[in-house]
């Protein structure tokens, strides 16, 4: 007895400390989760906020009627040459530059999209023709990225991007206050473009809404329909048990099959176009139908059989006992899955990299037929881009698509916390 | 254009058609017999749809393999140690045949897949045992939900991430011990890649540690078992069934993903088991075959869906089996 007892003490302070240490490993796993989550969010974050902001130049320019060959007609006015008015402009903002190399440093300045916002103000305003005012434009996503401070001045000159001359006129720009960071609006109201500065994101954004429309619309009637059949009226045999199984498996095949899947029949075989929402929004209803009907099923079978023997009890028929009372009662647990998978839906890139929804849109999409990217798949052309102010775009992108996320998952709390009833 | 309307005719107009048909015939039992079962055959319509998604994916990619292995022999793709499918445009060009051998594919897939798991399997089965059997109950009202978070970003924004942090960071870290390191290696991928699997990992097995009987429990700790004695004598050999399972399924999800690995790993199908190295996966191959204008018949497109097969084929026996062992698993306890 005593023996037994010596040597159970004997071992006890080992067991207690290896209890110890068990427990500081799955503290060290949990918060090795949370930590990564973090660290992504937070530099994220940190590349996103500058896209907020964009700088802008104030530059003088005049504008004499000889620009527009002294007729000022409206096509004139689209079509004069506002690029050289603006380049005459900077000439005579900084007439110290004289060398040809120079100058095609200075008209760098600008970003080349910058002629056609002027040419926007001219057409609506043609009274400032005649005058010299300052027009404040778009700068060059280079001068961008070093006003936001990830270009460092002290770096040998051979191995920058931006030049010395250029960061000399850039610092005479700011002596002058003619250099500013101000909200950056074409990130939210454009479509992409080749040019950092003038790229956004609503064409994406919108691309992503037809996209999920198109998958709504498929995937849900016929999901919950399938869900509907397979719980309360399918028959238990070979046939039923083989699309159940089916289902399951279908729920666990990689995305990028369904991308293949969309390819060769809606692509190939029905000769739809690529790169359209119409197409995406297919691929991802079939890809976001297991989800829905496994969690329909589940919603459909927490419905207590009392609700249903009592509609049958008075006499109504089995449709009108599912379609009357069994469908309302399991509609917040169904709608909930299939927001569930349309959030999935929303995030997924790689069935629609394989369909061609990778093309270099710039025009907004007006409708499902229109060719379109979504904004996982833009941020994945943007991470793709050399160009170093493309790398705050793409974070900004993503926190932009996070925030539709976090949306929808507050909207399915919300929805759970109001409708579910437990029986 | 066309199919739009089909579809839409039939899956939105048609149910809601039949509704109206039916409120308006309440009456008459014959008509409404005879919609309802219109009705039933509208919905086991809807239910063959899923069934209509595997035959489709099953026939679109063994059709375009079997072309693709008219071309390319199968024991070339299968067992070729050399993967370049640029096709040449003219005939007499260096190297115009190019080489499908998938092998290094494979070993890529595989390499990043470990590097997953070995990251992913201990990290979330650790965090579903504290979970599950330590924390007090704010803590998992608190740790469960974000872990979760962890599952519901987007693969691209992972990819992103490993691309711009990740690598740099392996690369610098690498480089100073002395290593000589590829700037997209395998072990910034495998290393983002477990943290996205993570979260799998975790609530799979927590449904299943959760599955195993509190008398199991209780018998070993009245025996004067510690509480981590209990768990590591107890519960997880009697789970292990459902975690070989989950780790099964985590797997499968590994090897099928795509953005993580399209963003931060390399194009050159290096054969090698050096982490540090550049390997190219299936899933990346498929994606860099198929983006961009291209015919339907050269090998080089067709190779895309050999590939798709193979992974199919591969990820739907790792599913059944996994899904098999939980099912027998938990019919146990039940």
């Amino acid at each position: 007895m005593s023996e037994n007892r010596a040597l159970i003490e004997s071992t006890l302070a080992r067991r207690y400390a290896r209890e110890k240490r068990f427990q500081w490993y799955g503290k060290l796993a949990i918060s090795a989760g949370i930590l990564f989550l973090g660290f992504l969010l937070a530099t994220t974050v940190g590349n996103a906020y500058t896209a907020l902001q964009q700088t802008y130049i104030g530059l003088e320019i005049n504008l004499t009627e000889d620009d527009f060959d002294g007729d000022l007609t409206s096509k004139s006015l689209a079509q004069a040459s506002y690029g050289k008015i603006i380049k005459r402009s900077l000439l005579e903002k900084f007439p110290q530059v004289s060398k040809r190399k120079e100058k095609k440093a200075l008209y760098k300045l600008i970003s080349t999209g910058a002629e056609y916002d002027l040419r926007d103000k001219v057409v609506a305003n043609p009274e400032l023709i005649g005058q010299s005012r300052i027009f404040w434009l778009l700068a060059d996503d280079e001068v961008d990225v070093f006003m936001k401070g990830r270009i460092d001045r002290n770096v040998d000159e051979g191995s920058r991007r931006l030049k010395d001359n250029t960061i000399g006129w850039v610092d005479q720009l700011s002596a002058q206050d003619l250099i500013e960071k101000r909200f950056n609006k074409p990130f939210f109201t454009n479509g992409d473009s080749r040019d950092p500065e003038q790229a956004g994101i609503l064409g994406a954004a919108m691309g992503s809404i037809y996209t999920i429309l198109v998958t709504m619309l498929l995937a849900f009637p016929i999901g919950v329909a399938a869900a509907v059949y397979l719980q309360e009226f399918a028959p238990k045999n070979r046939i039923t048990d083989v699309i159940e199984v089916n289902i399951n498996n279908l729920a666990a095949v990689p995305s990028i099959i369904f991308g293949l899947l969309g390819l060769a029949i809606f692509i190939n075989y029905f000769g739809l176009p690529r790169s359209i929402p119409l197409v995406g929004g297919l691929v991802l209803a079939l890809m976001t139908l297991p989800t829905i009907i496994i969690s329909s099923r589940a919603a459909l079978a927490s419905v207590p059989p009392s609700i249903r023997e009592a509609a049958l009890g008075i006499g109504s028929s089995p449709v009108q006992m599912v379609l009357h009372h069994v469908i309302p009662l399991a509609m917040p647990g169904m709608l909930t899955g299939a927001i569930i998978g349309f959030a999935r839906a929303l995030g997924e890139t790689a069935p629609l990299l394989v369909i061609g929804m990778v093309a270099f849109i710039v025009d907004i999409p007006g409708g499902p037929m229109d060719p379109a990217t979504v904004l996982p798949v833009q941020i994945y052309l943007w991470a793709d881009s050399p160009e170093r102010a493309f790398v705050e775009k793409t974070s900004a992108a993503i926190i932009v698509l996070l925030l539709f996320l976090i949306a929808v998952n507050v909207l399915i709390v919300i929805m759970r916390r109001k409708l579910e009833r437990r029986w | 254009m066309n199919i739009l309307i089909i579809l839409f005719a039939a899956f939105v107009v048609a149910p809601i058609m039949l509704i109206i048909a039916l409120t308006l015939n309440r009456q008459n039992r014959i008509i409404r017999n005879r919609i309802e079962s219109v009705i039933k055959l509208f919905l086991l319509l809807c239910a063959c749809i899923a069934i209509f998604a595997t035959v489709g994916i099953v026939m679109s990619v063994l059709f375009e393999s079997i072309r693709f292995f008219q071309v390319v022999p199968v024991t070339d793709f299968v067992f070729g140690l050399e993967w370049s499918p640029q096709t040449a445009i003219r005939e007499d060009q260096v190297g115009s045949s190019g080489a499908f051998g998938a092998v290094p594919l494979f070993a890529g897939t595989f390499l990043i897949t470990i590097i997953a798991m070995i990251i992913a399997a201990p990290l979330g089965l650790m965090s579903a045992i504290y979970l599950s059997e330590y924390a007090s109950k704010p803590v998992r009202d608190f740790g469960k939900p974000l872990l979760e978070i962890l599952a519901g970003i987007p693969t691209v924004v992972y990819g992103f991430f490993a691309a711009l942090t990740v690598a740099p960071l392996v690369r610098d870290v690498a480089s100073g011990l002395g290593f000589d390191v590829s700037s997209e290696n395998a072990l910034a991928a495998g290393l983002v890649m477990g943290i996205m699997i993570l979260p799998f990992v975790s609530s799979l097995s927590d449904d299943v540690i959760n599955a195993v009987p509190q008398s199991l429990r209780d018998g070993s700790l009245g025996l004067g078992a510690t509480h981590s004695e209990t768990i590591r004598k107890v519960v997880i050999p009697a789970a292990l069934p459902g975690i070989v399972g989950s780790i099964l399924l985590a797997v499968s999800r590994a090897i099928g993903e795509t953005m993580i690995v399209v963003m931060a790993a390399g194009l050159a199908a290096n054969l090698t088991a050096n982490p540090l190295q550049s390997v190219t996966t299936v899933t990346v191959q498929i994606v860099t075959l198929l983006v961009g204008d291209q015919e339907f018949d050269s090998p080089k497109t067709l190779a895309a869906f050999a590939l798709g097969l193979t992974l199919f084929i591969i990820t739907l026996v790792l599913n059944v089996i996994a899904l098999t062992v939980v099912r027998k698993y938990k019919e146990q306890y039940e």
